[in-house]
């Protein structure tokens, strides 16, 4: 953007600049008059800026699939989504069978983990097989082919589970270990959020962990820069790319039960939305970047909470919150506007030239 | 035996016919060069012999062992390691992990360690610079540390794949010093070159290849003072 500044503005340019203003003069006009209205309070803030880094863990352990096989393949794999329904949509199953013995409630925390060692263990499959059946055979077709299988695999994956396990939706029990709030003063913490956010920064952390650190992390790194080089190193460059898929679904599985924790229902379509927004958050933070992948979405879980009620309720639009998608993906195209790599993102058009 | 064998091979990209029958033979203990023009097929041997091409005929023989059979990261673990060509260092690692994956193969911490120390001693610039990202690096250290990479994995071979591309001439010295030093220490070499005369003079011997065929065979010395040698690789009339 600023180099076009020194070159020349074009038109579109100047629209591009007179609409993102004109976005930015609502929002602070709207956030303006939100605050003096004042309907809301303090704490209710407080509810939705949890609320919405609640949903952002979610989103960034979704994402995490998605930033890693980019980073190696340079391909969005589109059937991540369904990666990431595959794992609660089959650990349903089984937290009921927990729930009606009794045991989830009694043992509430090895009930969760039991449900989330096999969703993510089911999603982390799916993964390796949508890799070993989809891509592998296309390593070196040109990039539009495997962006086609992706999507196949997507619609494939989607209706082999609605042939396993029916069209409808599938409850999961409430925990009541989980159930309420705490309250700190005035201020009022949801249980299921608290564990959300924790579990998904500590999931986080491992997996940047794992990539910086171990052995393994970094001959992903190795094989994302440069695959010849890596062979040359001895590095099984097919035995790291299976690998990315298994982290990258392990953390779908686990981001599935942080799902269901905060909405507790789970339908063979129910990684579409989810998926979509993880994919926006690995973008807006910068594609191929693990923190990126984590710092967009917490921006897009609390755009998404926060910003209806801040930007819109001012100005008077009944049921604000109705519109989140809508806020959260013009911010979205804005950013990308004006910091095409992302929040993190290397500058490619700049180290390239 | 000879360490390495390479018989009769033919290498194709694609319908082009790179390598028409190269053959050649590596000693335990030798520094072997091959000289050629540029497209003569130098880099397309050497991928060939550490796998990243494969052969339609000919093989190739490693300690006895045809290679066919390997995928190149097994080729590594052989005993066969490779510098590059343009250097192909991972420029967003740190110098200690583009050297952590030099030794990727390997599971002897103890040992790893002691190679660490001593590919430091013999590069010492990159001791100075362990921690800073591969990228940040000058030409001249970017180069030793493929080198130190390639040593890292404590080959019986190593392939060089043109070490003094693009280096002030004070640098390219620095690297045959380095070579000279790494084969003197137990390393075989095979080197591709473009400065002839550098390579010439420290190899044992030398190939001559041209548009994928080898059309000389010498030792290092005498082909230096052969007239067409000097002709077309050592600018001398």
């Amino acid at each position: 953007m600023f180099r076009t500044w020194r070159q020349k503005i074009t038109l579109t340019d100047i629209l591009v600049w007179v609409i993102g203003l004109s976005i930015a003069a609502v929002v602070i006009w709207g956030t303006i008059s939100t605050l003096q209205s004042g309907k809301y309070s303090a704490e209710s803030w407080f509810d939705l800026v949890v609320k919405g880094l609640a949903l952002g863990g979610v989103y960034a352990l979704i994402a995490m699939g998605y930033t890693l096989v980019y980073g190696i393949l340079r391909m969005i794999n589109f059937a991540h989504s369904e990666v990431f329904m595959s794992g609660p949509f089959t650990a349903v199953f089984l937290a009921n069978a927990l729930n009606n013995s009794g045991f989830l409630n009694r043992y509430p925390l090895l009930g969760i983990l039991a449900v989330a060692v096999l969703s993510m263990a089911v999603s982390m499959s799916v993964a390796v097989l949508v890799e070993r059946v989809a891509y592998r055979p296309l390593r070196n077709a040109p990039r539009l082919v495997p962006l086609i299988t992706a999507i196949g695999a997507s619609f494939f994956l989607q209706y082999t589970f609605r042939g396993f396990y029916g069209s409808g939706f599938e409850a999961y029990p409430t925990i009541e270990a989980l159930n309420g709030a705490w309250q700190l003063g005035t201020v009022r913490l949801f249980k299921t959020q608290v564990v959300v956010i924790l579990a998904a920064i500590v999931m986080m952390f491992m997996l940047y962990a794992i990539v910086m650190w171990s052995k393994l992390g970094k001959a992903m790194r190795a094989v994302s820069e440069d695959k010849e080089a890596a062979a040359l190193m001895g590095i099984d460059v097919d035995g790291i790319i299976v690998f990315t898929f298994a982290l990258g679904g392990a953390a779908a599985g686990a981001g599935g039960v942080l799902y269901i924790l905060q909405f507790p229902v789970v339908h063979f379509y129910m990684g579409f939305i989810p998926g979509l927004k993880a994919f926006t958050s690995a973008v807006l933070g910068g594609i191929g970047n693990v923190p990126g992948a984590f710092l967009g979405a917490m921006v897009l879980g609390l755009l998404e909470s926060v910003g209806p009620n801040l930007f819109l309720d001012g100005l008077g639009i009944p049921v604000a919150s109705q519109l989140k998608d809508a806020i959260a993906f013009i911010i979205l195209v804005f950013i990308l506007i004006f910091r095409p790599s992302g929040i993190l993102g290397e500058r490619l058009t700049q180290t390239k030239v | 035996m000879a360490l390495l064998e390479v018989n009769n091979i033919h290498t194709y990209y694609g319908n082009i016919h790179a390598l028409k029958g190269v053959s050649l033979k590596v000693e335990e203990g030798e520094i072997v060069c091959l000289i050629g023009g540029n497209g003569a097929g130098k880099t397309t041997t050497l991928r060939t012999i550490s796998g990243a091409l494969r052969p339609r005929e000919g093989n190739i023989v490693f300690m006895g062992e045809d290679l066919a059979k390997y995928k190149p990261h097994q080729i590594v673990q052989k005993g066969i390691a490779m510098v590059p060509e343009g250097r192909r260092i991972f420029a967003r690692m740190t110098v200690m992990e583009n050297l952590e994956m030099g030794a990727y193969i390997r599971k002897d911490k103890q040992k790893v360690a002691e190679d660490l120390e001593w590919v430091f001693e013999l590069l010492p610039r990159l001791k100075e610079r362990r921690r800073q990202v591969g990228g940040t690096l000058s030409g001249g250290e970017q180069q030793m540390l493929a080198t130190a990479r390639a040593l890292m994995a404590r080959p019986r071979l190593l392939l060089m794949d043109e070490p003094s591309m693009g280096l002030a001439p004070v640098l390219v010295e620095a690297i045959f010093d380095t070579i000279v030093k790494i084969n003197k220490e137990g390393t075989t070499i095979l080197l591709v070159e473009q400065n002839a005369l550098m390579a010439l003079s420290v190899a044992n011997r030398g190939y001559v290849l041209e548009t994928g065929n080898i059309v000389m065979e010498d030792t290092g010395e005498a082909l230096k003072k052969n007239p067409r040698v000097q002709k077309a690789y050592l600018g001398m009339e």
